[in-house]
């Protein structure tokens, strides 16, 4: 049957599974805006690109489906790199669908041409200018596979609009012909036997889970592994939710702002298990001293991050919940119970500092809020956050005990992620409770994605943590600059007011006794919330490994230090 | 210390990109760089001189990232094989009719080929590895080069060997012991 380039587009996504798509339109993409109107799509519309990448990208990591979305050329399509890089960094199968402008005016310099393919080549998994209507099947095809394969990651589609006007023959492939694109699948017999060795032998060992963990689904066999072995985890940022929190093998996060026995238990390890992480420096700190007495057995699917930071004794390329499925037939049952103890000494030490444990003084402190919010939800709630200081702490006071309930931008760590993060889950999980943390400025940077979430009904709750700085940086300057603040004393608007001219019913949260009624209050209201939280203006994030240091010199919270 | 790679790719659009961009990206100087067809119509054959300062474990990383690229199919490291690498250049000298003869007694000894005569120049064909290139350059130099251009490297192992596969996970992948851990930058 012939049919419109735009039309095979649209056949193609909706046989893909595709339900709902976040964009922009313009003039170099309006056929296939036209042709969207006769398929069964739920289209949202942001009011940057920006949004639209990462509500694609939060939809992604929420439903563990393709997301997808859409700009025009020109600025449209630059407006989304951000969110493209940001969805690169994290390992999130998003295809990205952008205008063009027609094939015979390419590099004439048109009006609203931009040189999209060649600008996004280094933060996409793949990309492809397509020209013509009888390539759009294979290559939309071939995108929602690479994007969802293998080591997941984005895919942009540069949609010339000749090739969505024309028409074509239109025949889906059966299967897609990569003969350079074979993603490994299971780990050589040889490599799991040596692992098996090293695992035999260790006194001390301590499994890494990383966002690999969820992509490959392999939650249940980490579980099953990590309890026939005895063996406890550390998360990496992204890694969080992978194993329940709770568990008695859980160590929580590692790295810069990881928990101090979680960091001393893999510097002082001898076998280190990483599952599907890639040894970031924010979770290794100084390369030279690292985990000097393990050795090292990583699990990865991709082998450009084999030996890529660490050097490894065994790599197990292939999919983890395979690689995993296998060794658990190999190993015997250990016990490790004089390790698991020391671990639990050094925190018990660790415990006595934390801000927990502080009395009430009346200040808002994050962690404190972050708690509350916990409580409030069970724990169950989908948090999305920005990045910088509440980033962290709602990493260390949000205990997860199910995947897929976390999202942050990990790798690109990009502001502004929280609030279209939040609304692109609420499309994946309308029956659940969705909350957006963010900080004062991170927020601003797409706050007008409100009125897309009133627009669409989206039930997020939106906490804002205003210290009036950008806190991270402040930390750094405090910490690394003797406190020569530079540009991070931040004017912000009336949040409520902001929050209320988009439609948006909101608070404003200054004493500690309104926090519990507010969180309820957001709780039983229907649609978007947004409560601004004044904080404590220059709290830090503890514990800290300042860059560049061993992972066990970490800096603890004083006592008391916090004015 | 510089690595010679063979890759082989899709014969498609912006492959050539996608590879010389991962350089970039990666931060790695190409030292020469020949792309031409193979006896498959559909795959492309590259091969590219890299300077690696750290050795093996840069190899290691050109050659996991060439792979993590869609388009491209096989990537071998050639080195330190035995194999047949050549060069060929064009170099145009002045030499009018009082310098054909010494020009031509050269370019027999290099056993290259004269390929075109003028009033005031010759142009000359030579083909060979890159020492031989470098040395028949050398003694034109003095008689007085106008114009000079250069393929780049193209390699073949010789009889069956393949080249060094470093990829962790593949069925003959090797991995050298001289890794150093890079210097962390805060």
């Amino acid at each position: 049957m012939k049919m419109t380039g735009a039309e095979i587009l649209w056949e193609c996504m909706v046989r893909e599974g595709v339900e709902v798509v976040f964009g922009y339109p313009g003039g170099a993409n309006m056929p296939i805006y036209d042709a969207m109107l006769n398929y069964p799509v739920h289209h949202v519309l942001v009011r940057h690109e920006q949004g639209a990448a990462h509500m694609a990208d939060g939809y992604a990591r929420a439903s563990g489906k393709v997301g997808v979305a859409m700009a025009t050329s020109g600025p449209g399509a630059t407006n989304l790199v951000t969110g493209i890089a940001t969805a690169m960094m994290d390992s999130s199968p998003v295809v990205f669908v952008t205008g063009q402008v027609a094939a015979h005016l390419i590099g004439g310099d048109a009006f609203q041409e931009v040189d999209v393919t060649g600008i996004t080549l280094p933060i996409t998994k793949h990309n492809y200018l397509v020209t013509r209507a009888d390539e759009v099947a294979e290559v939309v095809r071939e995108a929602f596979y690479i994007a969802r394969s293998g080591r997941p990651g984005p895919v942009l589609i540069d949609f010339c609009k000749n090739a969505q006007v024309e028409q074509a023959e239109f025949v889906f492939p059966d299967e897609v012909k990569l003969p350079g694109y074979q993603p490994p699948e299971r780990a050589p017999q040889s490599d799991l036997e040596e692992a098996v060795r090293l695992i035999e032998k260790a006194q001390r060992p301590v499994i890494l889970a990383g966002h690999g963990v969820l992509m490959s689904g392999a939650e249940e066999a980490l579980a099953h592994f990590a309890v026939k072995t005895q063996t406890p985890i550390a998360s990496t940022l992204l890694g969080l939710g992978a194993f329940p929190a709770s568990h008695e093998l859980s160590l929580g996060m590692m790295g810069m702002h990881g928990e101090v026995h979680t960091n001393l238990a893999i510097q002082n390890s001898d076998l280190i298990l990483a599952f599907g992480m890639r040894f970031d420096d924010r979770v290794t700190g100084n390369l030279k001293t690292y985990a000097s007495k393990a050795k090292k057995i990583h699990v990865e699917i991709d082998p450009s991050e084999v030996h890529k930071n660490v050097r490894v004794d065994v790599p197990l390329v292939g999919d983890l919940k395979n690689v995993l499925t296998d060794l658990i037939q190999m190993v015997d049952e250990y016990d490790h119970d004089e390790w698991l103890q020391q671990i639990n000494e050094w925190k018990v030490d660790a415990d006595s500092r934390s801000i927990m444990n502080w009395p009430n003084d009346d200040n808002l402190y994050v962690a404190h809020l972050v708690t509350d919010i916990w409580k409030a939800t069970g724990g169950g709630a989908i948090v999305t956050t920005d990045v910088g200081q509440h980033q962290m702490w709602a990493a260390q006071y949000y205990p997860l005990e199910k995947p897929n309930r976390w999202i942050t931008s990990g790798g690109a760590g990009t502001m502004g992620f929280g609030l279209p993060s939040a609304i692109g889950a609420w499309f994946a999980h309308k029956d659940q409770e969705i909350w957006a943390i963010a900080g004062d400025g991170g927020f601003q940077m797409t706050a007008a994605e409100l009125t897309t979430a009133v627009q669409e009904g989206a039930n997020v709750k939106v906490a804002i943590m205003n210290n009036n700085f950008l806190g991270m940086v402040r930390q750094w300057q405090e910490f690394f600059f003797e406190k020569r603040y530079s540009a991070v004393n931040m004017l912000t608007p009336d949040f409520v007011k902001l929050a209320e001219a988009h439609g948006v019913p909101a608070r404003l949260v200054t004493k500690r006794e309104e926090v519990n009624e507010a969180i309820e209050w957001a709780r039983r209201t229907p649609g978007p919330i947004v409560i601004e939280f004044r904080v404590v203006q220059e709290d830090s994030v503890y514990p800290m490994v300042p860059a560049g240091a061993s992972l066990d010199q970490m800096l603890q919270r004083p006592e008391r230090a916090v004015k | 210390m510089q690595y010679t790679f063979i890759a082989l790719v899709e014969n498609k659009p912006g492959v050539l990109n996608r590879v010389a961009s991962l350089f970039r990206r990666r931060n790695f100087n190409i030292e020469s760089l020949a792309v031409g067809r193979t006896e498959k119509t559909d795959v492309s054959r590259m091969t590219m001189v890299v300077d690696c300062p750290n050795g093996d474990v840069d190899a290691h990383r050109i050659e996991a990232n060439l792979y993590k690229l869609v388009n491209v199919i096989d990537v071998q490291d050639v080195s330190r094989l035995p194999a047949v690498t050549r060069d060929l250049a064009l170099i145009k000298v002045k030499a009018g009719p009082e310098k054909r003869a010494e020009v031509n007694s050269l370019a027999a000894i290099f056993r290259a080929r004269i390929v075109d005569v003028a009033a005031d120049s010759v142009i000359v064909e030579v083909t060979g590895t890159e020492e031989k290139i470098e040395g028949m350059t050398e003694l034109l130099r003095p008689i007085g080069i106008a114009e000079m251009v250069r393929t780049g490297q193209v390699a073949m192992t010789r009889g069956a060997n393949s080249g060094i596969r470093r990829m962790p996970g593949m069925e003959d992948s090797h991995y050298e012991d001289d890794y150093e851990v890079a210097e962390m930058t805060p």
